[in-house]
């Protein structure tokens, strides 16, 4: 066995009933950058707090340089020298006070000095930033006045006066400029030649495979391979991460197309859209990809009846539709799963049953009254359908899991039997096998003859799944592809504003 | 590590025990301390005494629980009370009109006022807390201003002169002072509405139609609910119940008094809170709305047997809101605690 400088052995976490970590077994050795990757939900959140003293582990040994240590609290971790960059870096840092106090803040916080010469801080503030190569952030400015990318280096910063051995980077790039991401590279190649050990999170594998030297890579709350980066290929790293299951799931389908169900003309709204011209097949699933802001919601929203309309013209078998609410949508047919589903699309302190017989409460009442017995009848069914973990009908769904709560808030519509069904990005914040049973259940909705369009920014599941791909840019459908013509890279393209006749862009940035 | 598991767990239990069990059973206690001290407290007589004396304040209540089923709240409903007490009075006392339009007008007073409300809330968008406050003044002036200040009676005399030619009828006190089968004509009215009002919130489509927006707007929209209409007529319920009571409270004291709802309105939003805590519903409910003011009606009746100082009462109120809001928020946080 290697010396490794960190050794994280048959580490178990369970919240609640919800197993998070299962005997996950993580080593990093001194000087490496080394990248972890895992689907949402996988357990990259909660091994890392764990590290980072932010949790305890129920389970499992943590080694530090040979010897065992216990991190009961945060303060633990960084006393040992492990420090962390999250990506929500405004909650570490505390804008009024000047970058330099924040830079040594821990030192204030368990100092014992009760004055503090300000010449001093100053100067060591700014050894540390010079050691980033960030000369040019001023020290006594206040920390409010910085950029994201800058505060991201306040922090770095302020674990390099700690000496710290190990920086764990949470998502750090994700809300940055491709410039400042490579500035943070640059940074973490020089914390690398200082021996610092840097954990990088991140769901961009070309930066991945940029700046890391092994991948590790974890499904349902464990460890399922490291890599070599060197040694490895995008391909081998997203099956490892997906797992076999879904690629197969996928790749198969069978039933015919039928007759056109949706027609929309012309479509355009008095903020986003502009402009929207499209059809949906009886059994077909349309995919609408784009990026963040791209409209995807938006166009969602508004054949929903949620969106006021300027413009165009939107038909359901054949029938002209007037949107104005909602309800106008349902009745006429259509279903929608919306993004954000605690806000929008459930009832999370309400129970299962309660949230699965909402949208057609009419089914299950006789006259006015409720029908309960068929409520809890309606929701077993939909509980073994789409195989929804949960104790029974009556758990309230803030109980249940991500991926579980989804499974309800796509359950729910069945009972309408809607021609229509709208799923706006139906796998985000959900783990790899309710996303698989959500899948298959987008399938089989197609299969018995409805109209599915899937809007999602997680490209490669929309190649998977859908007949026909709009790509949207700035509120508009600026390309169609069929399913064999669909790439990544030609779709993302496209959905960052590119054309194919320009060349290539340079970078692609595909999240997985 | 288990015996940790097994002591959280205990401990999780007897904070759903104390949630569930904990009103009930301190209502228990109450009435069993009240009885062992006094020999006049535990009569039937008293125990009617009681129930009537919270029916008025049950009504209102009960409007509270409509609006704030629907994530509203409703602070007019005080001035909304005291407003149908007078033109309940003044319909019979100066313009000596029949009974049921004594009894309807008031009630369309209230439909009036609920309306205003909620088109205030729902269509120009003034918080519910702050469009009902200003109502809450108007209506309370409005109702002064109606009367010129003074209460209404019979034969009273008038400010232009003469005296007012009609009094209240006999058949009309009846509402408010008769009997039937043994029990107050108003805590028979008062039941009949708390059954009513559970009925409709609990097991029809209507009451899960309040409830789930009151829950989560955004999502009952997206479910094909209007959202509009249903606060519209939770505010309307509201004024409703609020011009019963007033309607009540003439009948019972055969008058028309004013600023008869004014010190009714707090106590009745207490009732409410105070029924979260009742058999772990964390949120508005019928039956806990009665249970809230019945175990303040009975903390005060039994207190004024025991000769506490009627100025004292409000400290004893408060209490018992505070208390039953702890174990409300408490419970919550455990019920919904995701670890």
């Amino acid at each position: 066995m290697k010396n490794y400088l960190l050794s994280m052995s048959g580490i178990q976490k369970t919240f609640g009933k919800v197993k998070a970590l299962e005997k996950t077994n993580f080593h990093l050795q001194k000087g490496e950058v080394h990248a972890l990757l895992g689907v949402n939900g996988a357990g990259k959140s909660t091994l890392m707090k764990i590290l980072s003293g932010v949790y305890e582990q129920d389970g499992g040994e943590l080694l530090l340089e040979g010897k065992s240590i216990r991190l009961s609290s945060p303060k633990a971790a960084k006393e040992q020298g492990i420090y962390c960059v999250y990506q929500e870096v405004d909650t570490a840092i505390v804008a009024e006070l000047s970058v330099a106090e924040n830079i040594l803040l821990d030192t204030f916080v368990s100092g014992k000095n009760v004055f503090v010469s300000k010449s001093k801080l100053y100067a060591k503030a700014k050894a540390a930033l010079k050691e980033l190569q960030a000369e040019n952030i001023a020290v006594q400015q206040k920390a409010a006045r910085l950029t994201l990318a800058e505060k991201q280096l306040v922090l770095i910063a302020r674990a390099l006066v700690h000496s710290a051995k190990i920086i764990i980077f949470d998502e750090p790039t994700a809300p940055l400029s491709i410039h400042e991401a490579e500035k943070l590279f640059s940074v973490i190649g020089k914390l690398k030649s200082e021996g610092v050990s840097c954990v990088f999170i991140s769901h961009r594998l070309p930066e991945v495979f940029e700046i890391s030297d092994r991948i590790t890579v974890m499904r349902e709350g464990t460890v399922v391979e490291t890599f070599e980066t060197a040694r490895a290929d995008q391909d081998q790293i997203v099956g490892s991460m997906l797992g076999a299951s879904l690629s197969n799931e996928l790749i198969n389908r069978t039933h015919p197309i039928g007759a056109p169900l949706l027609q929309v003309n012309g479509l355009s709204d008095s903020e986003k859209l502009k402009d929207i011209t499209f059809e949906v097949a009886e059994g077909e699933i349309v995919g609408v990809v784009g990026l963040v802001g791209a409209g995807k919601t938006e166009l969602a929203k508004a054949l929903f009846g949620g969106m006021h309309l300027t413009k165009g013209s939107v038909q359901l078998a054949g029938k002209s539709l007037k949107l104005k609410h909602p309800e106008d949508a349902i009745k006429a047919g259509m279903a929608l799963v919306p993004e954000e589903r605690r806000k929008e699309g459930l009832f999370v302190h309400e129970s299962l049953q309660t949230n699965a017989s909402f949208p057609n409460l009419r089914k299950f009442s006789r006259g006015l009254f409720m029908n309960k017995a068929a409520e809890k009848g309606f929701a077993s069914d939909i509980i073994n359908r789409l195989r929804i973990k949960t104790d029974s009908t009556e758990t309230p769904l803030v109980h249940l899991s991500g991926g579980n709560q989804q499974k309800v808030a796509i359950g729910k519509w069945i009972s309408l039997d809607s021609a229509l069904y709208l799923f706006d990005e139906p796998t985000k914040g959900v783990d790899i096998g309710a996303k698989v049973d959500i899948f298959k259940l987008v399938r089989q909705l197609a299969a018995s003859g409805k109209g599915c369009i899937y809007f999602s920014s997680e490209i490669h599941e929309a190649i998977g799944i859908s007949d026909r791909i709009l790509v949207m840019y700035n509120g508009q459908i600026v390309k169609e592809f069929s399913r064999e013509e669909a790439t990544q890279e030609r779709i993302l393209l496209y959905a960052s504003g590119g054309k194919e006749e320009l060349g290539e862009r340079k970078r692609d940035t595909v999240s997985v | 590590m288990q015996a940790v598991e097994k002591k959280s767990s205990a401990k999780e239990n007897a904070i759903q025990f104390l949630f569930k069990y904990g009103a009930i059973a301190l209502l228990a206690f109450i009435i069993l301390y009240f009885s062992s001290i006094s020999e006049a407290f535990l009569t039937y007589g008293n125990f009617t005494d009681i129930l009537r004396s919270i029916s008025i304040v049950t009504l209102l209540a009960l409007g509270v629980t409509f609006t704030l089923v629907v994530d509203g709240f409703d602070l007019s409903v005080g001035s909304t009370m005291s407003l149908a007490t007078v033109v309940t009075a003044s319909l019979m006392v100066w313009y000596e009109l029949p009974l049921w339009l004594v009894l309807v007008l008031p009630l369309l007073v209230g439909v009036a006022i609920g309306a205003l409300n909620s088109f205030l809330i729902v269509v120009i968008g003034i918080p519910d807390l702050l469009a009902t406050l200003g109502m809450m003044y108007i209506v309370a002036g409005l109702h002064r201003t109606y009367t010129e200040g003074y209460s209404i009676y019979n034969n009273m005399p008038l400010t232009s002169g003469g005296t007012a030619p009609g009094q209240l009828s006999e058949a009309f006190l009846w509402i408010g002072q008769g009997k039937m089968l043994g029990l107050p004509v108003p805590v028979w009215i008062m039941l009949v509405m708390v059954l009513a009002t559970y009925v409709v919130l609990n097991h029809t489509r209507w009451g899960r139609i309040l409830q789930m927006t009151g829950g989560n707007a955004e999502a009952a929209t997206l479910s094909g609910v209007n959202v509009k209409k249903v606060k519209f007529a939770a505010y309307v319920i509201s004024g409703v119940f609020a011009s019963m009571a007033g309607i009540l409270f003439t009948a019972r004291v055969g008058s028309g008094q004013i600023d008869a709802g004014a010190p009714l309105m707090m106590e009745a939003v207490a009732a409410v809170f105070v029924g979260y805590s009742v058999l772990g519903a964390g949120k508005p409910n019928a039956l806990g709305t009665f249970f809230g003011a019945a175990v303040i009606g009975i903390l005060l009746n039994g207190l004024t047997i025991l000769n506490l100082p009627y100025y004292a009462f409000d400290i004893i109120k408060g209490g018992v809101l505070v208390i039953a809001l702890a174990v409300t928020y408490v419970y919550a946080k455990h019920k919904f605690a995701r670890t």
